[in-house]
């Protein structure tokens, strides 16, 4: 056993129910680096962290954990948290009404007895904010802060409970410049002091600016672990190593491309956040034409989903501070989904669950929830008409399901990713966004989704397709758009539209 | 579409099973019922009381204005918000009604109408700030029980009760309606009705088939839809039957039937209905297919309170008064109503015609205790654990 690793992941194998997420993966870190863990998205960089920290219990992967010279058994967070492992989350998990100093000490409380030593409890509080150099009364609020200054807590936290190792998952993603540099800066520091830190990170600008190595994880496997100090960590040579596979021939061709003119078109639009007052869209321009599938590209938080919820008629009411929609030659601002939708503007959310489909009610009705006006005979719902519909769309587009009674909650994803379709098909709009499409569905669906879309475009349809997955973007899009901070950074021809470019465009900010 | 050939035993047996969690509402009223019958007859069944005519009349006088409730606690309910102002929002509706007419002389009919205008008012702005201002719906109407409760007794405070004495009034919740004189004993208008029901019920089952038919879809096969004709046929003849041999259909219940198709038509074959059901099973998908979340919410809010001020007028007519009590606890036995009937508690899904149901096992508890002189402290006992009974029975057939 070399004494240098502070921890050694061997051979460590996830599969989940139709996919392997983890395929023989190998990660050391050494004690005391800063070792960045880099991939697309969907590489395995989550889970193999979920591993590590014992979300994913001991048993459901093959493998071994050696930290610290010992093989672990972890069964929850708690038992890697009690051996010095934390990790530090993209979405926050602190209390935000609660003071800072009882979310640092939550779940590990400083004891007098049989109670809690509050006083105590805000004076280590304070001792450990210092070491995160946040400078602010640990009573006040958590919500009171920044996200920045959240995340400080986090580290605070981690730190409070002596941990040695800290995982750091994509911690500059919602940050502004300013906050980034600090939280790097206090990553160096944390390093000095002997903490050794693992960044899961897709700005490749702060990756080679802190590693000390960078272990890139393509498809579930380990592709290379690059030494800062004797390899090539160019951002290129990362980059080639991301996306170094070749794209099969999963896309089906077009029989012949028939793009007219614009149909639609954002001008402008500037959008904040209501919330943080963050801007998460500036000075966006993107057009599509009449039969063009138009790609729009960007890592998870590059603002592609607000931005559709922005012209969709922004039902979560962001901040819209500028911006024109023109669509079909005329200029609009949609009040509504209602009005988006009446207008001939449709979307497809990435979030079929969450804010798709009605799941505990049947095939037939999702599918035509949206436009029951094409159903309704003075005030009645013509059911009958609506069961022809509703059984044509299934045996279109195939939708496996022994009927159209049959609750979507039931279906598989990928068919359930056909009602939403089909949903938004019956209205048949002239832009149809589609985000994330083939997110968490089957390969044999994905192919019947994208020749589902070369079919919409030949009718004359326009379609905007948001998506992380780069392949699939390339092998669909006519012409696409890449986008980074809210920033549209790069607009391609498909056919010379190539992974390096793209990817290299994703993560360059401004 | 294939056809499974089955036989007919086979298929009646499915047909059970998998109706079985719609029909044990109804199966659950009638045992309730048949024992409190057997109860009431001291172990005999044909002695009992409860299924006497006088009584079943009087069981519909007294859910009435339950029924009403439960009907828009539904729609509520469905939409996972919750109503708790509704039951002094019916009591100051019958005081108001009763002030109108027995102060002001006002005309019965017009007094009634403005008391329904006011419930409507009363929905507007609960409704109102809970949707646009985002009150929980829970925290305005706790509130709105203590405004209108205050109301209520600052209206009744010079007079105490007021007893009502206008004749249209006192008939909506104690009389019958009327019939041509005859020399059978029975109530001939009632028997009419009930035979005209029963051949609409078969005519609309069988144009519904036709229908169904002409489109290809698979339908029942004809001896359970036949015995299903019948089943339903001598059901609907009886109840007729029983009221006719006393003073026939009571007012209250044709008052209710109609509130009662007017919502199913409502919720099973309009776009409202279908925008409820959606909103409470995922709002944020209905807001993104186009639907006004806010707007749909606002109605059932007022839909609410206008059936509050229905049932508070139903309640000062049974009473023949407006009391200062009147009201309170009304909001219980419509939201135990409405769960009993099958809403589920987690929103998106329940039926009006079940929280009708609901209403009436809760009112056959009452009525058949009251019967027997049971304690009103125990009578609330069985009524809760009968509450939990049937939701638990809910919630674990609808995981599977």
């Amino acid at each position: 056993m070399d004494n240098n690793y502070i921890l050694e992941m061997k051979n460590i194998t996830k599969e989940f129910p139709g996919v392997k997420a983890l395929d023989n993966v190998n990660f050391k870190v050494r004690r005391g680096e800063i070792h960045c863990l880099v991939g697309e998205n969907g590489a395995g960089k989550s889970t193999l962290m979920k591993v590590l920290s014992g979300v994913w219990k001991y048993g459901t992967y093959t493998g071994d954990i050696v930290y610290e010279g010992e093989v672990q058994k972890f069964h929850n967070i708690a038992d890697s948290e009690a051996r010095g492992i934390a990790i530090i989350y993209q979405e926050l998990a602190l209390f935000p009404e609660l003071p800072i100093y009882e979310n640092i000490y939550f779940g590990h409380e400083i004891m007098k007895g049989k109670q809690i030593d509050w006083n105590e409890t805000i004076v280590q509080s304070k001792k450990m904010l210092d070491k995160v150099r946040l400078h602010v009364d640990p009573s006040i609020p958590t919500k009171r802060l920044n996200t920045g200054n959240q995340q400080l807590v986090e580290i605070a936290k981690a730190l409070s409970k002596n941990c040695k190792l800290i995982i750091f998952d994509e911690p500059t993603s919602s940050l502004n410049e300013d906050d980034s540099q600090n939280l790097l800066k206090l990553m160096r520091e944390l390093k000095e002091s002997g903490i050794t830190c693992i960044m899961i990170s897709h700005k490749l600008r702060e990756v080679t600016a802190i590693a000390d190595t960078i272990t890139v994880l393509r498809d579930g496997s380990t592709i290379c672990s690059l030494d800062a100090k004797q390899d090539d960590i160019s951002e290129a040579n990362i980059i080639r190593n991301m996306v170094g596979r070749t794209i099969d021939d999963v896309y089906p061709k077009r029989a012949e491309k028939k793009i007219g003119d614009v149909m639609f078109e954002i001008k402008h639009l500037t959008v904040e956040d209501p919330n943080t007052g963050r801007e998460i869209l500036h000075d966006v321009n993107l057009n599509v034409r009449r039969g063009e599938i138009v790609g729009l590209q960007g890592l998870m938080g590059a603002g592609r989903t607000e931005c559709a919820l922005s012209i969709f008629g922004n039902p979560y009411n962001y901040k819209i501070k500028s911006g024109e929609v023109v669509l079909d030659g005329q200029s609009h601002f949609f009040k509504s989904p209602h009005d988006a939708i009446k207008h001939g503007l449709a979307y497809v959310t990435e979030d079929r669950k969450g804010n798709g489909l009605v799941l505990i009610q049947d095939i037939r009705y999702n599918i035509t929830l949206a436009n029951l006006d094409a159903l309704v005979q003075g005030v009645v719902i013509d059911e009958n008409k609506e069961i022809v519909v509703a059984n044509r769309y299934k045996d279109e587009i195939n939708i496996k399901a022994p009927s159209i009674e049959q609750k979507t909650v039931n279906l598989s994803g990928g068919n359930q990713q056909k009602v939403q379709i089909a949903k938004w098909l019956f209205v048949a709009p002239k832009v149809l966004i589609l985000d994330e499409p083939t997110r968490g569905i089957d390969v044999g669906a994905k192919y019947e989704i994208y020749s589902l879309m070369n079919k919409m475009v030949q009718e004359g349809m326009s379609i905007i397709m948001i998506s992380s997955e780069l392949p699939e973007v390339l092998g669909m899009s006519d012409r696409l758009y890449v986008m980074s901070e809210g920033h549209i950074t790069g607009e391609l021809d498909g056919a010379e539209a190539t992974e390096e470019k793209v990817m290299k465009m994703a993560i360059n900010s401004n | 579409m294939e056809k499974s050939k089955k036989s007919t035993g086979a298929e009646f047996a499915d047909f059970l099973k998998n109706n079985l969690k719609s029909y044990m509402m109804y199966i659950a009223l009638v045992i309730i019922m048949v024992f409190f019958q057997i109860w009431t007859g001291g172990g005999n069944f044909m002695k009992g009381s409860f299924f006497k005519a006088s009584n079943i009349s009087n069981l519909f006088n007294q859910a009435a204005y339950v029924a009403v409730l439960a009907i828009g606690m539904t729609l509520i309910l469905i939409l996972k918000h919750i109503d708790l102002s509704v039951g002094y929002v019916a009591g100051l509706s019958g005081a108001v009604a009763a002030i109108l007419m027995q102060r002001y002389g006002m005309n019965q009919w017009l007094a009634i109408l403005i008391v329904l205008l006011m419930g409507l008012a009363i929905g507007l702005y609960q409704g109102t700030v809970i949707t646009r201002v985002g009150v929980p719906a829970f925290v305005m109407t706790l509130a709105g029980m203590f405004i209108f409760r205050g109301l209520l007794s600052l209206s009744l405070a010079k007079t105490g009760t007021i007893v009502i004495s206008q004749k249209g009034f006192l008939a909506l919740c104690q009389g019958f309606i009327p019939d041509i004189p005859n020399e059978t004993g029975l109530h001939l208008v009632t028997m009419i009705i009930g035979v005209i029901a029963v051949v609409l019920v078969i005519i609309s089952q069988i144009k519904n088939r036709r229908s169904k038919q002409k489109y290809e879809f698979e339908v029942i096969s004809t001896p359970i839809f036949v015995t299903g004709l019948v089943l339903a046929s001598a059901v609907i003849l009886l109840v007729f039957y029983v009221l006719a041999d006393y003073k026939g259909i009571p007012w209250s219940a044709v008052i209710v039937a109609v509130i009662l198709a007017i919502y199913t038509f409502m919720l099973n074959k309009t776009k409202l209905g279908r925008y409820i059901y959606g909103i409470g099973g995922n709002d944020q998908a209905a807001e993104l297919s186009g639907v006004d979340v806010k707007k749909v919410t606002l109605f059932a809010f007022c839909s609410m309170s206008f059936l509050a001020a229905v049932s508070g007028i139903l309640y000062a007519s049974r009473l023949s008064s407006a009391t200062p009590t009147a009201g309170n606890a009304f909001e219980m036995d419509a939201i135990a109503s409405s769960y009993i009937g099958g809403t589920a508690v987690s929103g998106g899904v329940g039926k009006v015609t079940n929280a009708i149901i609901g209403t009436f096992v809760i009112m056959s508890l009452t009525n058949g205790m009251n019967l027997k002189s049971v304690d009103i402290s125990y009578q609330y006992i069985v009524k809760g654990i009968i509450f939990i009974l049937a939701v638990a029975f809910d919630v674990r057939t609808r995981k599977k």
